[in-house]
């Protein structure tokens, strides 16, 4: 599926400049989209480097098996698959807790941590599995408490009341979220289903 | 609500401040051990180049050459028919796609229509309450090495759609429309 699209993307953009006669910007765009691609992965060198230091303090000290157990019940259920005393256990709680609280930055070394726990669970296949796609969902639906750069950019244009919007935005992230968790349910029953690989 | 700013200022230090309280506490090496993972951070990061360049050249080949504003403009009179605004249909469409794309159009809403109108609300409650799918697909997956996706991204393009209709009923109910 993946292939798919972005090979369409592609193929779908060089068709559309050909008819609409501007060549000259998807020439543009590829060096553009290439050279931008580079310079976010240079930008979170410094956020993993410092981060998963940080991280395998927590780890060594026992905090993260801590908060795992502490968070166990529902995450146990959230993540069948894991055992409930792995280390993805707690990078998974880490990096929910930090979505959470709008720290983006802690919330994505957590979570590529977690995700290896997670492909070493899975044998080191190159493919997802069902606890992966779970923590994706989780993750692209982000749980977020605080939406600090929206309420920023509400402050520049001077928003009466900036954070006016945590509200809604709240309930907006709980439904998507709890939303994610169900499709991801269905899609795992269907795979279950069809006997596909899971 | 100052008090919400307050703790996002502080929750990071505190943090920062627990891990190495309890690190010592437990007898760890903490200077040790903290360099010994940062370690991992540069060949994490400098793994997931490839994905994302990837990714990020298609997304920009795509919005550039016209072919994005024409797939909105089709789209436009299907998500009308269900309620969804005129002026926030590109951003409901961008924002699984481009994390960038999605927050300059949200600036360029409220820069627009007030950051206090329904749009200005309502973008503003799109923009915070998801992330950008691709993104964080790419990124994921992309540092452990995963090809294969499964289901995982039609679980979170769902997810993305679910989170549009509840934004824009929620803020209807707590702000009144238009």
């Amino acid at each position: 599926m993946v292939n798919i699209i972005w090979m369409a993307m592609l193929i779908i953009g060089i068709v559309f400049a050909a008819i609409n006669g501007n060549m000259e910007a998807v020439n543009e765009a590829v060096f553009k989209g290439a050279q931008d691609a580079v310079t976010i992965c240079i930008g979170l060198i410094s956020i993993l480097v410092f981060w998963l230091g940080l991280m395998r303090i927590a780890q060594a000290s026992g905090l993260l098996e801590a908060l795992a157990k502490i968070m166990k019940p529902v995450a146990t259920r959230l993540f069948p698959e894991v055992p409930s005393n792995h280390p993805a256990m707690g990078y998974i709680l880490s990096n929910m807790t930090a979505n959470m609280f709008g720290l983006g930055n802690a919330a994505t070394p957590m979570g590529i941590k977690a995700m290896e726990q997670l492909k070493v669970l899975n044998g080191n296949k190159d493919s997802a599995s069902r606890s992966m796609i779970t923590l994706l969902a989780i993750n692209t639906a982000s749980i977020t408490l605080i939406p600090t750069t929206v309420i920023s950019i509400r402050m520049n244009y001077g928003s009466v009341n900036p954070t006016e919007i945590v509200g809604t935005t709240i309930i907006a992230t709980t439904c998507s979220t709890i939303a994610a968790i169900l499709i991801d349910r269905f899609f795992y029953y269907r795979r279950l289903k069809k006997g596909r690989d899971l | 609500m100052a008090w919400i700013s307050t703790i996002s200022i502080w929750l990071i230090p505190l943090l920062i401040m627990f891990i190495l309280l309890y690190g010592t506490m437990k007898r760890v090496p903490t200077y040790e051990t903290f360099v010994e993972g940062a370690k991992e951070g540069f060949g994490m990061a400098v793994s997931i180049i490839p994905y994302l360049v990837g990714m990020l050249v298609a997304i920009s080949v795509f919005r550039a050459s016209g072919a994005m504003d024409f797939f909105i403009e089709l789209m436009k009179p299907a998500l009308q028919a269900i309620g969804v605004p005129t002026e926030i249909v590109p951003l409901a469409l961008i924002r699984p796609i481009s994390g960038t794309g999605a927050l300059g159009m949200t600036s360029d809403l409220i820069a627009t229509y007030g950051p206090d109108s329904f749009i200005g609300r309502l973008a503003s409650t799109m923009q915070g309450s998801t992330d950008t799918t691709f993104y964080v697909l790419t990124v994921y997956f992309g540092a452990v090495g995963v090809k294969k996706m499964g289901d995982a991204l039609k679980v979170g393009l769902f997810a993305d759609v679910v989170g549009i209709i509840v934004s824009i009923t929620i803020v209807t109910i707590v702000f009144g429309s238009l």
